[in-house]
Formats: C-alpha cells, structure tokens, sequence
C-alpha cells in the first residue's frame, strides 16, 4: 500500500453522503448504519487478512467479546450482575438519558481495551499457526467464545442479557446510533489509512509476501502481527459494544458471535472489494450490503443462493476483487510504470545493467 | 592476518538418519571474501542454515563477533549484523522494488513506536541509489514478483546492501543469471566487499565465478570438509577434482 492519493472530493462525497442519507431516507436508517458496521468489519480483516496475509475466520471473536465485555460493566455499574441475569429478563435497566451514555461510553471504552488485551494474548499463541491452519484455528477460537458464553450462567449462558433500555424514542435511538456507527467507521478508515502510510504497512505486506524472508532480514515479525490484530480487535471490540447496546439483548449464537454471518461477511467484502488495498474493503462492502439488502428484499427464500453465486464469481473470475482487477487493468494509474531515466541524478545513459 | 568474524567449531548436523554436516569447522576472516564449494548435497545450504539459525545444531558452537549465536533465532541473529540470502530467491513479490527496499532498513536499533513512523527521504535516496547500483532504477516502481528471475536475484542482492549487513552470506548469487550478466554481477560483489566493506561468504556452483571471487575457499563432499586452501590450491586438489567428478 501506498500514501493515498484519493482526490478530496471523494471524501467530501462520502462524508456528505453519511450525514444526509439518514435524513433523507429515514425508514432506511438501521440500514445504512449497519453498512457503516460492514465497511469497519471489511476495513478491520482486511488489516490482517489481506494486508497481512493472515486469513483469519475469527475476527467475529473481538465483536462478541466486546460486546459482552460491555454489557457487564454497563449492568454492573447499576446493579449485579449475577442477579440481573439469573432474573431472565424479568428486570430491565431503565436508565436516564446521563447515566446511559455514560455507563454506554464507559463499556464501548473497556470493550475496546479488553479485546486489545484478547488480541495480545490470542497473538502469542495464534500466530504459530501458517496458512490454512491459522484460518481453522481462528474459526476454532470463534465457536468456542460462541460455546462458553452459551455455558456461562453468570453472563446469561444461553439466554443472554438485555441490555439497558434506550431512554428516548425509537427514531432517535436509530439516528443516535447511526451517528455512532458512522463515526467508528471513519475513525476506523483515518487510522487504517494512517496505519498504511507508515513503515508498519511494508513491514505487514512483507509479512505476506514471504515471512521466512522478513525474518531472514530481523523483521520484528511477531510484534507487527500483534500490533495488527490489536487494532483490528480494537475496533471489532467497539463496534460489538455498539451493536450490542441498538439490539437491546446480547445473547452467543445469532448477535454476539455470528459466525456463519458476520464473521465470513468480513472476509467476502474484503476479498469482493479487493484484499491488500485501502479502498477495496470500503468498496466491497458497500457492495456487498447494496446486494444483501436487495435480495433479502426482491429475492426471499433464494437469498443464500444469491449470495453464494456472487462469492462463487467473485473467487473464480475476479480472485484480486475489484481493486485487484483495476489495478492488472491500468497499471500505470497505480503508479506501476517503468521511469525513463536510468540513475536518480535523471541522466540516460545507455547500457546499465538491467537482466 | 584479519580478525575471524565467523568461526564455526565442530558442527554436525543430522536430519533422521542423514548427516547432512559432521564435524565441520571454518572461519571467516572479516573484511575478505570466502567460498564454500562442494558437489550437490554435500551439506553447503545446510550449513548456511545452521548459521544464520535457522534451525538448532546437533552439536558444535557458531561464534559471531566472538559469541555464541548457535543458539539464537534467524531475526536475532539478522539483527546482530549477519545476513543470507537465498538459493530460490526470495523477495516481496507483490511490493514495488522501492518498497521491497525500504522494508530491508536495518532492523537493528528499532524500537516498538518505530513501526508508525515514516521512512525518512535519506532512507528513500539510498534505496534508489542502490537500485542503481545493482541496475534496476528504471524499474523501481515494477511490482517486484513481475521482475525476470534475474532481476529479483540483483533486487534481493540490492536488498542485503541495504540492510548494511556486517557479513552476507550468499547462496548461490549467479545461479539461473545470464552468463553475460555474471561478470556484472561479480564485480558488484567486489565492490560491495571493498567499497561497503561488506565480508562474503559465498556458496557456488560456479567454478569460474568462484575462482574469481574468493580469497581462500572451503570445499565439503558428503557432510565433511574436504579441503581449505587459495582457488589456485583447491582447483589442484585432486580430493576436489575427485569430489567432483564422483571417484567417491
């Protein structure tokens, strides 16, 4: 990855487009905030699973553990936990509008520190793992959070916990959290796009390219793929928090760790929009979502069927993803080219040697 | 005489039943270049392996700079100095070659919140300039793994430079190069041992490269060494000739 060279009025366009779309289709709100959810799941695999070569089927680990991480400190702040729970739902946390946000921020932000401490830990023993292997791995790491949380009575087990109720109305609580959901993706594409003009981007893409040779050359290896999979938990753990709190109830199999959903999602819109770019993540998952919503709507019943012929094209013609296929398209657009000049100081001498 | 900056001492090193190193000892003054010749499967890449530690030595010590690395890992062990490249070369294929350059900065030094700054532009400049020098400017903004095999040899020879090793060890430089591109190649490698300083030790195949490289060269046949000596020595070694030719 290169400095970004995206013309302003393409962010310009994107910001607008985030602030008026909820206003100006406001039944579609809840919609569009979970295509802001989609660009920060592509964004976050991307980080390790394109960029970095790691193909990792647990990402979805991060998003539930934040999210449970953030119902318990937000519960345990008014009430115990223990108890709350083991009433099933009998008692609801009723809370005003300074007491939500506040207990809200506070499990966002310990939501976010606890799966950087996860993504520490996961990496030492994780990252042993090559190839397909780390693939399975990870996916084994995922089923399992999904089996304990379903096991742990203290957190619910399989019933779950519901989350403190929103003080105001639905429409403002959709738009409240549409502005949230919009605001982690931007933070989270202005740190990937930072993360990606730095040395750690080489250092990540050389990990991908050949990581026997980046440690042959005393790359910190292990260090660049923790620093990774931290960010990218950091941000799956808070957007967890967040989903969390806009369904209302947490529970293992379908909100906190759907993994068979969510957790491939990441992984067809980074590989649809083009895996290893800044944009692809962004592209294909909007996308994707554009797609999802659209047969979900026009093609009910045939749904999977329709999202499995497009990650069928998408592996067997366009295996680089959009981005990918542009940039074998117009390589010099990319920034691909051959210089004419033979030497820095811009002479051209004949000969050199070139092989 | 130069300080020995490498000296292995009594090395064996077996994978299962196959003892692909026995009882090797070498050194490798600094500041010269050495060879290590020796018929296929005579242990010379195993050897290079045990070095740079890239896996553990049966028995036997591998001193750098006077200490003992037999036991460390290859990133540790790259850090302290002592580089190799590879016999299948090996580079980010799908980086640009600046980009391929950049990356190969000493990693020596760097600490933790290193990773999130930038390259500075003196970094920048001597990644091109050595693209230069090894004759790939032109091409420096070609992702590197669309590069003719050739070229991705001088890019990761390029590479080494730019990690301003103490020693490289090179595995086979000129193998799968253009024979008319060889004698561009070692003068490149002269030039990087007396301009840069850089000591060598160099595996070939190679006769007449080697000859014409090395100072002093070591040969193995089956594991062992065979014979020390000048080029002029090695190549009127009848062990060597007999080695070579399968008198064994």
């Amino acid at each position: 990855m290169q400095n970004d060279t995206t013309p302003a009025w393409v962010y310009i366009v994107i910001a607008t487009a985030g602030v008026v779309a909820p206003l100006l289709f406001p039944a579609y709100t809840n919609q569009i905030a979970f295509l802001w959810l989609m660009v920060l799941f592509a964004l976050t695999w991307d980080l390790v699973g394109g960029q970095m070569g790691y193909n990792s089927l647990g990402n979805i680990f991060y998003f539930g553990a934040g999210m449970y991480i953030s119902a318990v400190v937000q519960v345990g702040m008014f009430t115990d936990v223990g108890t709350y729970t083991s009433a099933r739902g009998g008692e609801q946390l009723v809370l005003g509008y300074f007491d939500y946000f506040y207990s809200l921020g506070a499990g966002v932000l310990l939501a976010a520190v606890g799966c950087v401490i996860f993504a520490v830990i996961l990496s030492r023993i994780m990252f042993g793992l090559r190839g397909p292997y780390f693939a399975i791995g990870t996916l084994g790491v995922a089923l399992a959070a999904r089996e304990l949380a379903g096991t742990w009575e203290w957190i619910g087990g399989g019933s779950g916990i519901a989350m403190p109720v929103y003080p105001g109305l639905p429409d403002e609580k959709s738009l409240v959290f549409y502005g949230i959901f919009f605001m982690l993706a931007v933070v989270t594409f202005v740190c990937v796009r930072w993360l990606y003009s730095t040395r750690f981007a080489q250092a990540i893409n050389a990990i991908r390219d050949d990581e026997a040779k980046a440690e042959a050359m005393g790359i910190h290896t292990l260090r660049h793929k923790t620093v990774a999979w931290s960010v990218s938990a950091f941000f799956l753990g808070m957007s967890g928090a967040v989903f969390g709190n806009l369904t209302g109830f947490v529970e293992p199999l379908e909100v906190a760790f759907p993994t068979v959903t969510f957790g491939i999602f990441m992984v067809v819109m980074s590989l649809l929009g083009g895996k290893g770019t800044l944009w692809g993540p962004v592209i294909g998952a909007t996308l994707f979502h554009v797609i999802k919503e659209v047969t979900w709507t026009y093609l009910l019943g045939w749904q999977w069927v329709a999202l499995g012929v497009l990650i069928i094209v998408n592996v067997v013609f366009f295996q680089d993803g959009i981005m990918g296929w542009m940039q074998s398209r117009w390589p010099e657009r990319f920034g691909i080219t051959v210089d004419a000049s033979m030497s820095s100081r811009g002479g051209k001498r004949k000969g050199g040697a070139g092989a | 005489m130069n300080e020995s900056l490498i000296v292995v001492e009594n090395v064996s090193k077996a994978f299962g039943g196959v003892v692909a190193n026995s009882n090797i000892s070498l050194s490798v003054p600094e500041g010269r270049i050495t060879g290590l010749i020796g018929p296929n499967g005579s242990g010379k890449t195993t050897l290079f392996n045990s070095i740079v530690g890239y896996h553990p030595v049966d028995s036997g010590s591998i001193r750098f700079q006077g200490r003992e690395i037999s036991k460390l890992r290859v990133q540790r062990i790259a850090r302290l100095g002592m580089l190799r490249t590879f016999q299948q070369t090996r580079i980010y294929s799908k980086m640009d070659c600046v980009q391929n350059m950049l990356i190969s900065v000493p990693h020596r030094n760097t600490r933790f919140f290193d990773m999130f700054t930038r390259f500075p532009p003196q970094t920048l400049e001597k990644a091109e300039s050595l693209l230069e020098f090894v004759g790939l400017y032109q091409k420096r903004h070609l992702i590197s793994g669309d590069l003719s095999f050739g070229q991705q040899k001088l890019l990761e020879f390029a590479m080494a430079l730019m990690n301003d090793p103490k020693v490289l060890l090179l595995d086979e430089p000129t193998a799968g190069i253009n024979p008319t591109l060889i004698n561009g190649l070692i003068d490149r490698l002269k030039r990087a041992n007396s301009e840069f300083g850089i000591t060598l030790f160099v595996i070939e195949h190679n006769m007449r490269v080697i000859m014409n490289l090395a100072e002093s060269i070591y040969c193995l046949a089956h594991g062992e060494m065979l014979a020390y000596g000048t080029p002029d020595d090695i190549q009127n070694d009848q062990r060597v000739i007999d080695a070579y030719l399968g008198a064994h």
